[in-house]
């Protein structure tokens, strides 16, 4: 059953494609890496699927849901870290689409939330402010309020960057987990023995799909070379892309 | 003695007991306020839009002289305009909503000034820009107690969004709609609660009931809840004391109100226990763990 659809999608910024003409299906419980070089369109990728970009062209769909369905979370996250705000609370919001706007908080999601602080390592954390934590500290934050989310799609944007061993081993184990419960995951990396290793299903992305499949067909010299030749570089004077005009000799 | 410097004023002249109810009530809808234009650093966006709402208020004044209940909803009016506009162009175009706000509130205050010039004496001038809490009729006081309950409710309605909106802008957009409507209420909020303190305190220091006692919040407590707590309290001390100065000293009610909470501001900033200057100053032996 597939989960999410993308048919002949582009995403981009000021008409210009930073993912050009995309298709392909991911299928339900999936687990799948999105790897490429910097600039290849991971994160457009990832923030057009999640619906906070829309895109130039064609469409994406998710069967049965909507794309605030989706947990996200994004490569540079906007947070505020000076805000007065404790780890109980931030992990709270996780809870926000269950309980809505003004749904009372209570013993059960109190629970739920001492759970997933728990799963993360982070048991004890509950009353210090954000501002507090370390980088690794952060990221096992933002895990926990992402399992709370209870989502059926999890999207990562470089969930390891700039953390440790310990802690990434940790929250990879999460993700081999929340792939054992049958989650779809979509995680954008660039450590590829780490991929190899982890990830069943492989999107190589260079702007341009290079392969989407089983890992160890995707990951080949050849691909990885192809995708490291792709010319980041906008060009304002490109012309609009022929592949979107009807053909000339339709009848 | 004490009774007749704490009490006596209020008991023996009626324009100080509504002086006080005026103030009081500012202070119940204000401080909450100021403490969240803080939290999203946005203290100066609520001075700016103090500004913004002089030609609505002048417009008020024109049609139908000092009265408080017309320059009330000239005020409301043109700053929502400005704040709505500013928010509107911020959130669609490449222009950050301080730019975009500056823009407003320069127009929207040059056309106040001249519109007062216009029409009005310097005395009118002078009561634009610095109020009169003094002259608070029936009238002006209830429209006050109405601002003041309004605020609490729609600040109690959009507290979850707007503090999600203050720390994780992003994650809230990924997960709801909820941000955006949260943040023209605030603004709306911010606007209604100026109106309320330029009847008091003038169009130059409306905004200094919401921004001092929110400064003084932050020296005292890490906590969004008990940091409303304490600036609300500390509006009401400032509101009280500015009153007691004023009537026994030159000094006009709004500045001695104003430097009534700039001086409890000062005592924060010196021993407040998060951050203030004494305690970095002497921080103590560092802990084992």
């Amino acid at each position: 059953m597939a989960c999410l659809r993308l048919h002949d999608v582009t995403l981009g910024y000021d008409r210009h494609p930073a993912v050009h003409h995309l298709s392909g299906e991911v299928p339900s419980g999936t687990l799948l890496a999105v790897v490429g070089p910097n600039g290849a369109g991971k994160s457009t990728l990832f923030r057009g699927i999640v619906g906070l970009l829309k895109p130039l062209a064609g469409t994406i769909a998710i069967d049965g849901g909507k794309p605030r369905d989706i947990a996200y979370l994004p490569q540079l996250a906007d947070i505020d870290r000076s805000f007065p705000i404790s780890v109980f609370d931030f992990v709270g919001m996780g809870l926000l689409r269950r309980t809505g706007l003004f749904g009372r908080i209570g013993a059960r999601d109190r629970d739920a939330i001492e759970h997933v602080l728990g799963q993360v390592g982070l048991t004890g954390f509950e009353a210090r402010a954000i501002g507090t934590l370390s980088g690794g500290q952060m990221q096992r934050m933002l895990f926990a309020r992402l399992m709370l989310q209870d989502a059926r799609v999890i999207v990562l944007d470089e969930p390891f960057n700039a953390i440790d061993a310990k802690t990434s081993a940790d929250l990879l184990a999460l993700v081999r987990n929340w792939h054992a419960e049958g989650r779809t995951v979509l995680a954008a990396l660039h450590d590829i023995d780490l991929v190899r290793a982890n990830f069943p299903q492989t999107l190589l992305l260079a702007r341009e799909p290079v392969g989407w499949g089983p890992t160890g067909e995707v990951l080949t010299a050849d691909n990885l070379a192809i995708a490291r030749r792709m010319c980041e570089a906008f060009d304002d004077a490109a012309a609009a892309c022929a592949a979107d005009l009807p053909p000339a000799h339709a009848a | 003695m004490l009774y007749d410097t704490l009490i006596g004023p209020f008991a023996e002249f009626e324009f100080m007991r509504r002086a006080l109810a005026g103030v009081l009530t500012l202070a119940l809808g204000g401080a909450p306020v100021g403490v969240f234009l803080m939290l999203r650093r946005m203290s100066l966006v609520g001075d700016a839009m103090a500004h913004a709402i002089l030609p609505g208020a002048a417009i008020g004044f024109l049609l139908s002289g000092l009265n408080l209940i017309a320059m009330t909803v000239g005020g409301l009016v043109a700053g929502f305009a400005v704040a709505l506009l500013a928010g509107l162009v911020a959130r669609v175009t490449e222009l950050k909503e301080d730019a975009s706000l500056a823009t407003f509130y320069l127009f929207s205050l040059a056309l106040g000034v001249t519109i007062v010039s216009i029409r009005g004496t310097n005395i009118d001038l002078l009561h634009v820009l610095f109020g009169n809490v003094l002259a608070l009729d029936d009238p002006t006081l209830i429209a006050i107690a109405i601002n003041a309950t309004v605020t609490m409710l729609l600040l109690a309605l959009i507290y979850r969004p707007l503090v999600m909106e203050c720390v994780d802008p992003l994650f809230l957009r990924s997960v709801s709609r909820a941000g955006a409507p949260a943040h023209l209420v605030f603004l709306a909020l911010v606007v209604i609660n100026l109106v309320n303190g330029f009847h008091a305190l003038g169009t130059l220091l409306a905004v200094g009931l919401m921004v001092l006692p929110a400064g003084i919040a932050r020296f005292w407590t890490r906590d969004v809840s008990a940091m409303i707590v304490i600036a609300v309290v500390s509006a009401l001390v400032a509101g009280y004391a500015g009153l007691v100065v004023s009537f026994f000293t030159r000094v006009p009610p709004g500045p001695a109100i104003i430097l009534a909470a700039a001086l409890i501001y000062l005592v924060s900033l010196l021993f407040g226990p998060v951050r203030g200057l004494l305690r970095q100053a002497f921080p103590g032996r560092h802990l084992e763990a």
